[in-house]
């Protein structure tokens, strides 16, 4: 650790630097943003927002009821409830029944209600609520930082080898099971490979900003992209600039992070629409 | 078995990609029909196929024709194994025997997708043909193979377009062009031609009618325009539930039972 601190230090030489927790927050941000980026390209794809934002409420429920039961590994509470909720989405709303963003609505609802209602007994609230905004400032020592890397790692070989035969499905299902993808299954392990994205980096982002963090880059790649590459490229460099630019801003401002960063990436999706909207003049002239 | 044409062929290809891989006969698997046999679908109580007797032969197009909800898109579905069935469907080689499976093209109705999504056309075929992911481009090796396939299409200039700014027609071909590669023995087209601009109906059919011979796949095509399928198709299958009637187009367009499922269409046939 103390010697990727030296390098930062040489490479990095700003005031607002020199902290090691400042150095951790940055490594957290490098190691967090660009796995979220490129599942949102699908996610967005898919039209799956709203998906994602019932599944960042779900942590609530999913800690609600790790407490309930006892567990102290609370990243592991939220893996695990991730994971099933996610299928549980996504199998009602492959059977029909309400339509999909009703379905959702009750998911998101219940999930945050039934949260709410189990850690608000007996006053314990507080010692859970630092999970609804997260902070990426108080990521410290190396082992955290490690398992993101592994995160990080994992996922984008887990993204590339399912990535051709998920774009295929979101296009046309039909299509995609004629060439022997199947589809359910490929669904499904997108809908889990983006839960334990979502539960991983909720602590450091909160439950309020992570789906900002899957859906407004791969939002704003989207208007000024033409193809996969570009999508994939921009949604990337947008959110590490947003993370890196949020965290810049922030800490000064003794605000919190996660916000700055969402603002920031909100702030690319605005510029993003005006880009869009140039490139369609100076198409048409 | 076919010669090859001398003047222009788009299928040429198809040729000698066969040839290639070591299948100079009369077809590429060998295939020389698909027989149907009391094919029955059920979706709870509903029966949406009962007692399907059928073949679709090889080198042939075949019509499938029947008014909405008759289970056309459900004998589709049969044929590619994605739902389950009773009765039983064989793909019969030249000697008799039975084969496996045969590799199946299927061109789907046209479906609504998103239109805004930033793929391109060769991204899109490209996922389909290789493993690797497309976000991390793509190489000049998969760029070459996809344009190979659009020009079995005679959709090439399609190749940098995004998908959302593609017309019904162009859709069709590029998705055509995808059906065609891997060569498949048996070709589904499911209402193929809804929704495209008479130009490219016409040239998406001459290429699939050239298809049928030049490399003796078997064609299944849905239609709902009467004055194509009598132009193309070798044979009609009349379907509503089970085949009322089934032969050359002549035969079924003539016989009762079709006057009786589509009266208002008596004069114009």
């Amino acid at each position: 650790m103390q010697t990727i601190y030296r390098i930062m230090d040489v490479l990095l030489p700003f005031e607002i630097f020199r902290y090691d927790f400042m150095k951790d927050a940055l490594l957290a941000i490098l190691l967090l943003t660009p796995l979220l980026a490129l599942l949102g390209t699908m996610a967005v794809n898919r039209r799956m927002a709203f998906f994602s934002d019932a599944l960042g409420h779900s942590a609530l429920a999913g800690l609600g009821i790790g407490v309930l039961l006892g567990f102290s590994n609370v990243t592991a509470i939220l893996v695990v409830f991730g994971i099933l909720f996610a299928i549980l989405i996504t199998r009602i709303n492959r059977t029909g029944g309400a339509s999909s963003d009703t379905n959702i609505s009750v998911f998101s609802s219940a999930g945050i209600a039934l949260g709410l209602l189990i850690l608000s007994g007996d006053g314990k609230y507080k010692q859970y609520s630092n999970l609804l905004v997260g902070d990426v400032l108080t990521i410290r020592g190396s082992s955290n930082l490690i398992w993101l890397a592994v995160m990080l790692c994992a996922g984008i070989v887990l993204w590339a080898i399912m990535y051709n035969q998920l774009l295929l499905t979101a296009v046309n299902p039909q299509l995609a099971q004629s060439r022997g993808i199947r589809v359910s299954r490929i669904e499904y392990a997108f809908v889990i490979l983006v839960a334990v994205e979502v539960m991983l980096s909720i602590r450091w982002v909160g439950v309020l900003l992570i789906n900002a963090l899957l859906i407004l880059p791969a939002a704003a790649a989207r208007n000024i992209s033409r193809n996969a590459l570009q999508h994939a490229l921009f949604s990337v460099l947008i959110s590490v600039f947003s993370g890196v630019a949020g965290l810049c801003i922030s800490v000064p401002l003794r605000t919190s992070v996660g916000a700055a960063v969402v603002l920031c990436a909100a702030l690319c999706y605005a510029v993003s629409l005006l880009i869009a909207r140039l490139l369609r003049i100076r198409l048409q002239a | 078995m076919t010669e090859k044409p001398a003047q222009y062929d788009p299928t040429h290809r198809l040729h000698s990609e066969a040839e290639h891989a070591g299948h100079a006969h009369a077809s590429h698997c060998g295939l020389c029909r698909i027989e149907l046999e009391n094919v029955s679908v059920t979706a709870g109580s509903d029966t949406l196929l009962k007692d399907v007797n059928m073949h679709i032969h090889c080198g042939q197009l075949t019509a499938l024709v029947g008014p909405n909800g008759a289970g056309k898109t459900t004998l589709i579905r049969a044929l590619l194994s994605q739902i389950p069935y009773t009765g039983a469907i064989r793909h019969i080689d030249e000697h008799e025997r039975r084969l496996r499976s045969v590799r199946t093209g299927y061109v789907p109705q046209q479906l609504p997708f998103d239109r805004q999504i930033p793929v391109t056309v060769t991204d899109f075929i490209a996922a389909a043909l290789t493993r690797r992911p497309v976000w991390t481009g793509i190489s000049k090796k998969t760029r070459a193979r996809v344009m190979e396939a659009l020009s079995l299409a005679q959709a090439e200039k399609l190749a940098n377009k995004q998908l959302g700014q593609l017309s019904g027609g162009e859709l069709q071909r590029m998705l055509l062009a995808m059906a065609l590669t891997p060569t498949p023995d048996l070709l589904i087209l499911d209402e193929p031609v809804s929704g495209v601009d008479q130009n490219g109906l016409y040239l998406f059919l001459e290429t699939v009618a050239q298809l049928r011979r030049s490399c003796h796949m078997a064609i299944l095509l849905v239609s709902h325009d009467w004055s194509l399928v009598r132009k193309y198709a070798d044979n009609v299958v009349l379907l509503n539930q089970t085949v009322l009637c089934a032969g050359n187009p002549d035969t079924v367009f003539g016989c009762e039972t079709f006057r009786e499922a589509f009266p208002a269409l008596g004069r114009e046939v």
